[in-house]
Parts: structure tokens; C-alpha cells; sequence
């Protein structure tokens, strides 16, 4: 199992200087990296696509919200195992066709894996998922002996 | 020939509103060019394509799924997208043409007519 800390998206405040400073960024990032993992993580920090997750708690469930534009209902996979949450899959280069010229490439095309530990412990067999608006929520219910309780006094 | 791919940042008229820069592909397909622009939660009331002066801005405003709870763990960013791109001269701008799937903005921009290659008949 790979728990990959989550790598910031490449997305930047709107400014004239916005290159430079993702790229500072970048260099910095790699910089404060241990030896020992800058070859494991190479791939993860140039190239990797590892989309933005945000993660609520409520009272009865624990929701992902996962952001994954453009992408087919089919080719998003949703595994949980050992208190974790993982949301996989491919994004395949759509209506493309021969000839076709890139000019500028900035989406990212292939496969992805993010991986989260959830805080509590859930109900495996009522997970649910909506992918909407190139947005993936994924319900997680509380596992019954997790859930807050309301003790009556007698 | 590749204006399209040529962005416009100047900061004249600097936004109050704040956005990110959502990441988009052109490609160069058939008659025209396709471009392809990343924009989660926007669909397509929450669109605002223009064309002015020759340069072409995309907005998209997001309408994100409302969650019950509270936030533990955040990483998507709450800003609102906009993209600019000065147009090619060979493209036609009135036959542009605009839609938005799963957060997928795709425009297709079409090169005007007198612009295409042609034969000529030699008479």
C-alpha cells in the first residue's frame, strides 16, 4: 500500500508571476526532501497527477469530495481496505484523433491513486459515491460502535 | 499560427475577484483548434465564456455539492476559475462553439473559411 503525502495541485493564484513562483515552489519542495526518498518520489513530484480531496465528519458519516474533471463514471474506482480509502483510475485522452496537433499540454492524461486514512471506522457495505460535475463525493457511514450516543440518565 | 497558445497576463484591469488558473490543453485538430480546460464543480450555468478585443476568457464558477460535517482534512482550493487566451487571427470567432462535461470545459474554435488551404482550377 502506497501513502503518498499529498502533493499540492498545480494551481496558482492568478498573477503575472505565477510561473515563477510554482516553480520556486518546486524546487523548494525537492530541496527540503531526504535523499533517501527523492528517487521514490520523482515520478510523484515532476509528472504524478494526484488529485485535491477534502475530507468532512459528521455526526453519522465520514465524506470524500474528490476532484477528478473530465473523467468517465466507469474509470473511477473506490477501494477500501484496513481503514483506508482509496480512489484509482485512468483518465484517457478523449476524442482524439489522428493528425491532431498538441500546442500546450496541461492536463494530465493516465492513471492516478490517492490514498487516505479515514478517521473512524466505517460501514464497508454502505459506502456510496455520486460523481457530478467532474466532482466525486464518496459517503462513508460510521461503523455503529463508532457513532456518538446519547446515555439517558434514569 | 499558435497565438491560441499564447496566454495573456498582463494585469491591466487586475481582477478584485480572485481566481486560480485552472490547467488546459490545446490541440490543433482537423480545421480548427480544440481547447480543453479543467474546471471541477462548474457546469454549465456556472459558465462565462467571451470574447472581446480578441482575447478569449473563460470563467467558470463553481456550484460544489454542499456536505454535512465538519471539514477535516482540506485541499481543494475555494477560489473560482478564469482562464484568458488571445485568439489567432485565423480563427472564427463567432462560430465558436462550448461545452462543459463531468468539470470538462471543451471550446472547439474553428479557422475561418478564407484561411483554409484550397485548390485552384486551373481554367
Amino acid at each position: 500500500m502506497d501513502l503518498i503525502r499529498y502533493q499540492a495541485p498545480e494551481l496558482t493564484p492568478w498573477s503575472a508571476a505565477d510561473r515563477w513562483s510554482n516553480l520556486r515552489d518546486e524546487l523548494n519542495s525537492f530541496f527540503e526532501l531526504p535523499v533517501w526518498s527523492s528517487f521514490a518520489r520523482k515520478g510523484q513530484l515532476f509528472t504524478g497527477w494526484s488529485p485535491a480531496l477534502d475530507l468532512y465528519q459528521s455526526n453519522d458519516n465520514v465524506i470524500a469530495v474528490v476532484e477528478l474533471p473530465g473523467m468517465r463514471k466507469e474509470d473511477i474506482e473506490i477501494s477500501l481496505h484496513d481503514g483506508t480509502l482509496t480512489v484509482s483510475g485512468e483518465r484517457k485522452q478523449e476524442n482524439s484523433s489522428y493528425g491532431d496537433k498538441a500546442e500546450r499540454t496541461e492536463r494530465y492524461v493516465g492513471t492516478f491513486r490517492r490514498t487516505i486514512a479515514l478517521p473512524t471506522r466505517v460501514d464497508a457495505g454502505k459506502v456510496s459515491a455520486t460523481y457530478r460535475d467532474g466532482v466525486l463525493t464518496v459517503t462513508l457511514p460510521k461503523a455503529e460502535e463508532v457513532k456518538p450516543k446519547q446515555i439517558q440518565v434514569s | 499560427m499558435n497565438t491560441l497558445t499564447r496566454e495573456n497576463r498582463d494585469d491591466a484591469g487586475a481582477q478584485t475577484e480572485q481566481f486560480v488558473v485552472p490547467p488546459a490543453s490545446v490541440i490543433e485538430a482537423g480545421d480548427g483548434y480544440r481547447l480543453e480546460v479543467e474546471m471541477p464543480g462548474v457546469n454549465k450555468d456556472g459558465l462565462d465564456i467571451s470574447v472581446e478585443n480578441n482575447e478569449l476568457r473563460i470563467i467558470g464558477r463553481r456550484s460544489l455539492p454542499v456536505v454535512e460535517g465538519t471539514l477535516i482534512h482540506h485541499e481543494s482550493r475555494p477560489e473560482n476559475f478564469l482562464r484568458r487566451f488571445e485568439l489567432d487571427p485565423s480563427i472564427d470567432a463567432n462560430r465558436i462553439n462550448a461545452k462543459v462535461e463531468q468539470g470538462l470545459v471543451t471550446l472547439t474554435l474553428p479557422k475561418a473559411e478564407h484561411v483554409k488551404p484550397r485548390k485552384i482550377a486551373v481554367s
